[in-house]
């Protein structure tokens, strides 16, 4: 009885799977049809954990709660209002072509409430990192705050000087895995800086998990 | 007398039988479905290079398979019957032997000088390519000219060849129009009957360009500028694909492309053009090779002007544009 008690919870466990651990799951934080709002931070280094020099993205779960995730479950078909916390400065990019902003809502962003379509990212303090996911066309640059005093431990809090920046994008209809990833190479003291935090999933890469709601 | 039946004529007659039928079911039913397909020139000529090996090589795994079957069924051992092995019939016949050394012979040094041939020509998938080009089709080097020196122009009512310039980077590729203002863009548009010359690089580690229902297969590496050619012939969508192993992300190097009739590309080159033009001004003037700055971790770019063994402006006699 107890055997045959295991075997059903085992398969049950197989066949109906929950929120894999390192997935924030954002499906169900909204009516299914309505706009999900996805809230994320960029921070020049965790302060925190195995690698506290590490840069990092952070996501803001449905509850609240800042998480060290970059695998983000969203549901197909549907708009999604992103809000991101730039804490970490910039500098020119590699190829300036992430300077434009590409595949969101109106191919553009708003910073501290200033819209734009394409940035040089030789002016102010440059690019931070970009929001880029290649198989859909999306790609936002996250302007670098000039700031001299930065956040430096993850989480930040908006007390930190910071660039907020919002923008819109529509998840596809198909689901699957969709990769993004950071195309400013911000793994300082790395080979071309791309190794590190650039190279390890958790940090400035990670993918959207797109379902069915 | 002798009853033995006349093995080699049945073997050779159902040999040839099962060759012809066989060759031609490949030809036509299976041939044109082979990869690359005929997008392109040198994909049409490299499908019609593999089918061609195809049916050389069907007619000798039908020798051996239908000798074996015969071999199988009628020399077996069987009960009641004296052991077949031993005495005349068992000593290796000279003349088969030579037969086929002499045969397999000529297929496998004919299928090396037609590889050679296929290869070296101009339609060939190894014949030019490179850094510095042994050849290339007509008009593109007067193109890729041109582009260097900011004069890069294209038409659908003309026939001269259209420059892109693949730029790889870990992890995604971009594609580059000096003929269109030197935009970028996230995905492969080309125009269909067209040359079109692919200058490769890369901004950090090598990459490798694939397009391979293009038939174009060429290393991104830094600082080198890695030319290849393509003359389009079919509309349709494509697969590009980073085909060096470049890191994490490697698996995700990849998108697709099209080929559109040369009205569309062009309509489609020219409202880009208008759409990117806010961020386009911002890059640096079209160059080979660019190289990222040292100043800081991630670094702008600057054109390379450097005249390296690899230059363009040795390759190409091009002058340097002013810097």
């Amino acid at each position: 009885m107890i055997a045959v008690g295991l075997i059903i919870w085992v398969l049950m466990g197989l066949l109906t799977p929950g929120t894999p651990e390192g997935v924030v799951n954002y499906v169900g934080s909204s009516a299914p049809g309505q706009p999900v709002n996805l809230t994320i931070q960029t921070v020049g280094s965790m302060g925190v954990g195995d690698r506290p020099t590490w840069v990092s993205y952070l996501a803001r779960t449905p509850q609240g709660q800042w998480v060290h995730d970059t695998t983000w479950q969203l549901p197909a078909n549907t708009l999604i209002n992103v809000t991101v916390y730039q804490y970490d400065s910039g500098s020119p990019l590699r190829n300036q072509q992430y300077g434009q902003v590409t595949g969101t809502i109106g191919n553009s962003e708003t910073v501290n409430g200033k819209t734009i379509h394409a940035f040089n990212s030789y002016d102010g303090a440059g690019v931070g990192h970009t929001f880029t996911v290649p198989a859909l066309g999306i790609s936002v640059p996250l302007l670098g705050s000039p700031a001299a005093n930065l956040c430096g431990v993850a989480p930040c809090q908006p007390k930190w000087p910071h660039n907020l920046i919002h923008f819109s994008f529509k998840t596809p209809a198909k689901t699957g895995e969709y990769h993004w990833q950071c195309f400013v190479p911000c793994a300082a003291g790395w080979l071309y800086g791309n190794g590190g935090p650039m190279s390890t999933q958790g940090f400035m890469g990670g993918f959207l998990d797109v379902v069915q709601q | 007398m002798n009853n033995e039946p006349r093995h080699m004529r049945r073997i050779v007659t159902a040999w040839v039988i099962a060759s012809v039928i066989g060759d031609l079911l490949w030809w036509f039913l299976v041939g044109p479905h082979i990869p690359p397909g005929n997008m392109t020139e040198s994909a049409h000529w490299n499908q019609f290079d593999f089918n061609i090996l195809a049916i050389t090589a069907l007619p000798v795994v039908f020798m051996v398979w239908i000798w074996m079957g015969y071999a199988l069924v009628n020399w077996r051992d069987k009960p009641g019957v004296p052991d077949p092995v031993g005495g005349e019939a068992a000593k290796a016949p000279y003349k088969v032997q030579a037969a086929w050394i002499s045969i397999t012979s000529i297929v496998v040094i004919s299928a090396a000088i037609y590889g050679t041939i296929a290869l070296i020509g101009d339609h060939g998938s190894g014949g030019g390519e490179g850094p510095n080009p042994v050849w290339a089709p007509a008009g593109t080097i007067a193109a890729n000219t041109a582009a260097i020196q900011g004069k890069a122009t294209w038409s659908p009512t003309g026939d001269q060849p259209l420059v892109v310039q693949v730029i790889a980077q870990q992890w995604k590729f971009n594609y580059r129009y000096p003929a269109f203002g030197g935009m970028e863009t996230n995905r492969l548009i080309l125009p269909v009957n067209t040359d079109v010359v692919f200058d490769v690089t890369s901004l950090d580690v090598i990459h490798d360009f694939w397009a391979y229902q293009l038939s174009v297969k060429a290393d991104a590496n830094p600082g080198v500028n890695n030319v290849a050619f393509a003359e389009t012939r079919q509309t349709g969508q494509f697969m590009v694909r980073c085909d060096e192993l470049c890191g994490i992300w490697h698996g995700a190097m990849y998108n697709s492309g099209r080929i559109l009739s040369k009205t569309a590309f062009m309509a489609w080159a020219t409202k880009t053009e208008a759409q990117n033009a806010s961020n386009t001004k911002y890059l640096p003037p079209f160059a080979w090779t660019y190289t990222p700055d040292a100043n800081g971790a991630n670094g702008g770019l600057y054109p390379d002007g450097n005249v390296t063994p690899y230059s363009p402006y040795d390759t190409y006699g091009a002058k340097q544009p002013a810097s």
